[in-house]
C-alpha cells in the first residue's frame, strides 16, 4: 500500500469530477484543497456557508480583510461575479438543492450512505457547525478520505460507530485507494489503484465491495 | 422619525437580567464589538445584565467580545453551532466546569430558526440532523418519502448588530461577508440595536441597496472607528 494517493492526489481526483460552472461547497480543512486542482478551462463557483458565492483564493499575508472570510474563518478574495447573502439564504442554497456538489471530510462513512464527521464522542465541547446541513440537498455529496485510520482500521464501514452527521447522504467516496459510489446502500467499486488487487482492497474495507464489469484505474499525477 | 441615540451606553440601555440576546457576526466578521463592550461596561458598573442567553454562531474568541462577556460572568447559556475558535478558553473553561449551558444547533437550522422567529413562523421541518443525536426528542415527519425534523422559531428580547451604513430611519447595509446572521437577528428581536460605521440622512442609501429595512431596527449609534474582532484578536487585545 506504499503507493496510496496523498491527500493532494485525492483532492486532485475529486476535482476531475467537478464540471465547469458547477456550484460547489468544500468543507473546512482537507476538502478546501480540491479548489487548487480544477482542470484547466473549468471554473467552478464556490459557496461558503457564511454568505459568499464565487470566492477565490486567500489574499497575500498582510492584505487580509477580516470581514471577508470563509466558513473556516480564513481570509478569502472575491472573483468577478461574486455575491453576498445572509445565512438563511446561504443554507437555503444548500438544503434547497441548488448546489451541484458538496465535498466533505469524514471519520467514517457507511455502505448505506451514513456519514460520521462531526464528533468522535462525548468528550470536550461539542461543535457541529454547518456539517449536518451540508450533507442534505446538494445533488452530489462526496467525501474525500484516507481509506483507513492512522492505526489501519477501515473508515469505510458497514455501519458507523461514531455519532452521525447525516443518514443515507453520501453518494461518492474518493479515498487514498479507490473511488467508490454508494448505490442501493452498497459500496460499488468504480476505480482502484492499479497495483492493488480487489482482494487487498476488500481486506481494508469494512463492508462488501460490489464489483461492476468495468473497474477503472485510479491514477493521479504527482501534485502537492 | 430618528432612531439615532447619542452614545453606546444609551444604545444598550434596557437589556436586563435573564434576557435572550442575539449578537450578529460569524467569527469576527460582523461582530458588534463596541456594543458588546458597552454592555460589559454596564455590567461592571452595576452588576447587570447577567444570566443572559446569548445567540451567536460561535461562543467567543480570545478575551474580547462575547468571550469577554462570558469571562465577566454575564452569560448563563449559549445557543450556537460552533462553540470553538482559535482561542475558545472563555467558553470552554466555563462549559467544562458546568458554569454555562449550551444549546448546540446546526448552523443552517440556527439561521432558519432565527428567520422563522422574525417571520412569525413558529415551527418548520428541516432534513438537517435527522437520525442524529442532535435530533433526539424532536418531532419528525415524512414528506414525499423523506424524513424531516421539526424545529422551532428562535426569538430574542434584544439584538446587537453591526452595520456599515444606516440612515436615521434604520435602513441598513452591511460590509462584505459581515452581514451573515445580522439581517435575520434584526427581524427576530424585540429591541434591535445597531452600531453603524456611518449614519446618513434618509434617501442617502439607495432603496435598491437596503439589506435590512428600518422596520426591523429600533436604535442606531454611530461608531465611526469600529474595530474588527479578528484584527483585535491578532493584536492580542483583552477587554478586561
Amino acid at each position: 500500500m506504499s503507493q496510496k494517493l496523498s491527500n493532494a492526489q485525492i483532492a486532485w481526483r475529486a476535482a476531475q469530477d467537478i464540471a465547469d460552472g458547477a456550484y460547489v461547497n468544500l468543507g473546512i480543512g482537507f476538502p478546501e484543497m480540491v479548489a487548487k486542482f480544477q482542470p484547466p478551462g473549468r471554473q467552478a463557483i464556490f459557496h461558503t456557508e457564511n454568505g459568499v458565492l464565487n470566492f477565490g483564493e486567500a489574499p497575500p499575508e498582510g492584505e487580509e480583510d477580516w470581514d471577508l472570510i470563509n466558513a473556516g474563518k480564513k481570509a478569502i478574495t472575491l472573483k468577478p461575479g461574486a455575491a453576498f447573502f445572509h445565512h438563511a439564504d446561504s443554507f437555503g442554497m444548500v438544503r434547497g438543492g441548488h448546489l451541484d456538489v458538496a465535498i466533505l471530510g469524514t471519520y467514517e462513512v457507511a455502505e448505506n450512505g451514513d456519514l460520521a464527521n462531526w464528533s468522535t464522542g462525548p468528550k470536550g465541547v461539542p461543535a457541529v457547525g454547518g456539517a449536518m446541513d451540508l450533507v442534505h440537498g446538494a445533488k452530489r455529496v462526496a467525501v474525500i478520505t484516507d481509506h483507513v485510520t492512522k492505526d489501519g482500521k477501515p473508515k469505510l464501514v458497514k455501519r458507523c460507530s461514531l455519532p452521525l452527521t447525516g443518514v443515507g447522504c453520501v453518494t461518492r467516496i474518493y479515498s487514498s485507494l479507490a473511488v467508490i459510489d454508494i448505490e442501493n446502500s452498497r459500496f460499488v467499486l468504480r476505480e482502484k489503484l492499479p497495483s492493488m488487487s480487489v482482494e487487498e482492497l476488500q481486506a481494508v474495507t469494512g463492508a462488501e465491495l460490489v464489483l461492476p464489469d468495468v473497474i477503472g484505474d485510479l491514477v493521479a499525477p504527482e501534485v502537492s | 422619525m430618528d432612531k439615532t441615540v447619542p452614545d453606546l451606553a444609551a444604545a444598550v440601555a434596557g437589556i436586563e437580567d435573564g434576557m435572550v440576546l442575539m449578537v450578529g457576526g460569524f467569527g469576527g466578521s460582523g461582530a458588534p464589538i463596541e456594543l458588546i463592550h458597552a454592555l460589559i461596561d454596564r455590567f461592571k458598573a452595576t452588576g447587570s445584565p447577567k444570566n443572559l442567553t446569548v445567540v451567536n454562531n460561535n461562543a467567543g474568541n480570545g478575551r474580547i467580545g462575547i468571550a469577554a462577556m462570558i469571562d465577566a460572568g454575564m452569560v448563563a447559556k449559549m445557543v450556537c453551532s460552533f462553540p470553538r475558535s482559535a482561542d475558545p478558553r472563555a467558553f470552554t473553561e466555563k462549559y467544562l466546569a458546568g458554569e454555562i449551558a449550551l444549546e448546540l444547533v446546526p448552523q443552517g437550522t440556527l439561521a432558519e430558526r432565527i428567520r422563522a422567529g422574525g417571520a412569525g413562523i413558529p415551527a418548520f421541518y428541516t432534513p438537517a440532523s435527522f437520525g442524529t443525536d442532535v435530533a433526539k426528542g424532536k418531532p419528525v415527519a415524512e414528506f414525499d418519502g423523506k424524513s424531516y425534523v421539526q424545529e422551532r422559531w428562535l426569538k430574542a428580547d434584544a439584538a446587537l448588530i453591526k452595520a456599515e451604513l444606516a440612515d436615521t430611519m434604520g435602513n441598513l447595509t452591511y460590509r462584505k461577508a459581515a452581514r451573515n446572521f445580522s439581517p435575520l437577528m434584526a427581524a427576530a428581536a424585540k429591541l434591535t440595536i445597531v452600531q453603524a460605521t456611518k449614519i446618513v440622512a434618509p434617501g442617502e442609501i439607495n432603496p435598491e441597496q437596503v439589506v435590512t429595512p428600518g422596520i426591523f431596527v429600533n436604535r442606531i449609534v454611530e461608531v465611526a472607528d469600529a474595530k474588527q474582532e479578528e484584527a483585535l484578536m491578532r493584536e492580542g487585545v483583552a477587554y478586561a
